[in-house]
């Protein structure tokens, strides 16, 4: 039995059971509308299972599933050496949304990760504290900007409503996604020229601490479905 | 997570107290460091980087709170709370290192220490790196040596702004962005064209029509903040690049790596064009001098001018470490001056510091490699 990890709710369920749905895996909930329960017709062997998106990294980490669909950018910051720990099979070509670094438009001595590192020195010495970087990123964030020897900021963790912190005076920056920028302006923020961080979009991902003996046959039936080559260096999985 | 395959806890244990017994017999006091550090400290010193290396944790009440990532922190601020001066410590225990990557090096493992407060500061590196290798003489390994101390004075004496040497001593420490700003300042990168489109809008207003213009400004940053920094890109703007022998000077310091008394004859020579480094100099050579009267041969002993410039930011004088042959063992000892950290935890009080670590799990294992 091979275990696919998906989105138990909202677009990224729906988008993801449509781009299935496209290729001729039929995957639908079943039960009752609030029980999270599905199936998938079409290929032998496939079990679904509804799971937070957020959760999915994780999962595909312990190899609980054998593949997931979740965001890039989750994947990136919740597991660490992530492509040891996952393959990237296929991306699914919807749920796009940038990671970037934004700052208050009234900002205007900044535009790239250089000035931000200069405001940062400034600030610290002008206010005795280190710059906030509002964020759920923390990993991608903190690699980014060490990786641009940005020094002299603080993140702060931000859940949700991260635009909002500049504003409420809990953060001076955000690293936040974003897909059209509307939130972003209608906050009074702009993305640093080379702010972006990871252009992130659903994928779909095969775990490499999963058992594949067990789920090798399935695999290929899915793999010739959708027409993609089998995920290299799964072990177990071309048996 | 095995640091040392094939040793048991025991036999590090064992190495590592005979360790700090030498470090006793040599006058040290030995003082306790509490495992549980308060985060804030840690993170005003090394900045953001330090949540990648250690581990964090919460408590309830005092929050933020960090495993032991090294001694030195806990160990000078015992210092600076009431110790006598001169002052010799020598501490034992475990520390503390997250590892972000798969097959990472140990997550906890031993360090035995050895820590100088002493206004004598030649003879204090002296002293340190010649017990260090005293200790380790009979191992197959490799000392490296440097001065940070000598880079710095180079900065500071540059004909240039004290903005433009800030900027430089900032970074000291992220040799690949250190290496951008002088290219920069040195003229020998063009000004990036994000640079010049911002100077070309900063020319169009005052900054303060230029913040009004730009829509409701939030945050706590201020407009006098965003004016005092783009009045400060203006006129950087105007600054000439370095002299040419100036800026070469520094690329030849960079790359400087010679036997110690080699360095110093060649830094001799460079002095008369830098005149700003001759007290830096002149410590080095002193060092030498002390290093020869304990024995340390400096016609071969290596120096490389930028040695430890990667590791956690806070040397900032004699740098040393001795290394394996194998290049995926971190160093069996390293250590070095932090004169400046004893400033900022001293808040306001400072004395100068040297000190470095041992890893008694790698010294055991190398020695058991040996018989």
């Amino acid at each position: 039995m091979l275990k696919i990890g998906v989105p138990s709710k909202g677009r990224l369920m729906e988008k993801t059971f449509d781009w299935f749905g496209a290729r001729g895996v039929a995957m639908l909930r079943t039960g009752g509308e609030r029980e999270y329960s599905g199936a998938v017709e079409g290929v032998a062997g496939v079990e679904l299972v509804l799971l937070s998106a957020g959760e999915i990294p994780r999962e595909l980490a312990a190899g609980r599933v054998h593949l997931g669909v979740t965001g890039s950018d989750l994947i990136r910051d919740k597991l660490a050496d992530w492509d040891r720990q996952v393959a990237d099979w296929a991306a699914l070509g919807f749920g796009h949304a940038d990671l970037v670094i934004a700052v208050p438009t009234g900002w205007i001595d900044v535009d790239t990760l250089d000035d931000l590192d200069a405001a940062a020195a400034a600030f610290r010495a002008a206010h005795g504290r280190r710059l906030r970087i509002a964020t759920k990123y923390h990993r991608l964030v903190r690699e980014f900007l060490t990786g641009n020897g940005v020094a002299d900021y603080a993140l702060v963790d931000s859940q949700g409503a991260t635009e909002g912190t500049v504003k409420n005076l809990t953060a001076e920056v955000i690293a936040d996604i974003t897909s059209t920028g509307e939130t972003l302006r209608a906050n009074h923020l702009k993305i640093l020229s080379d702010g972006l961080i990871h252009p992130s979009q659903a994928t779909l991902f095969a775990s490499r601490a999963a058992d594949w003996q067990v789920a090798a046959r399935p695999l290929r039936a899915l793999a010739a479905k959708l027409a993609l080559p089998l995920p290299p260096g799964l072990p177990g999985a071309a048996a | 997570m095995m640091a040392d395959p094939g040793l048991s806890k025991a036999a590090i244990r064992a190495e590592a107290e005979r360790l700090f017994a030498a470090f006793l017999a040599a006058g040290a006091v030995s003082v306790e460091a509490d495992i549980l550090l308060p985060a804030e400290t840690l993170l005003d010193l090394y900045g953001e980087d330090i949540r990648a290396r250690a581990y964090v944790t919460a408590d309830p009440m005092a929050g933020e709170m960090m495993l032991r990532p090294d001694f030195t922190v806990p160990v000078v601020q015992a210092h600076m709370a009431g110790g006598a001066e001169p002052a010799r410590y020598a501490y034992l225990g475990e520390v503390f290192r997250r590892q972000d990557h798969l097959d990472g090096r140990a997550r906890e493992y031993m360090q035995v220490g050895y820590e100088v407060f002493d206004r004598a500061a030649p003879a204090a590196d002296a002293e340190v790196f010649a017990l260090f290798a005293g200790l380790l003489g009979d191992l197959p390994l490799r000392p490296a040596t440097g001065d940070i101390g000598i880079l710095m004075a180079a900065v500071r004496g540059l004909s240039t702004t004290d903005r433009r040497k800030a900027a430089l001593l900032r970074h000291i420490w992220r040799p690949r962005r250190f290496r951008a700003l002088l290219d920069r300042f040195a003229g020998r990168a063009a000004v990036p064209p994000a640079r010049a489109a911002l100077l070309a809008r900063l020319a169009a207003d005052t900054p303060e029509a230029l913040v009004a213009a730009a829509g409701p400004l939030v945050g706590l940053r201020s407009a006098a903040d965003i004016a005092a920094r783009a009045a400060a890109l203006i006129e950087d703007a105007e600054v000439p690049s370095l002299a040419a022998p100036e800026a070469a000077l520094l690329y030849d310091l960079l790359s400087l790596e010679a036997p110690a008394t080699a360095a110093l004859a060649h830094l001799r020579g460079i002095a008369p064009l830098l005149p700003a480094i001759g007290p830096a100099i002149e410590t080095f050579a002193a060092r030498l001098a002390a290093l020869q009267a304990r024995g340390i041969d400096t016609d071969t002993l290596p120096f490389e001018a930028s040695h430890g410039r990667t590791t956690l930011e806070y040397y900032d004088g004699f740098v040393f470490s001795f290394l394996a042959a194998d290049p995926a063992l971190p160093p069996v000892a390293s250590g070095g001056r932090y004169d400046a950290l004893t400033a900022v935890l001293g808040q306001g009080r400072s004395i100068p510091a040297v000190g470095g670590i041992l890893r008694p799990g790698l010294v055991a294992r190398l020695r058991g490699a040996q018989c």
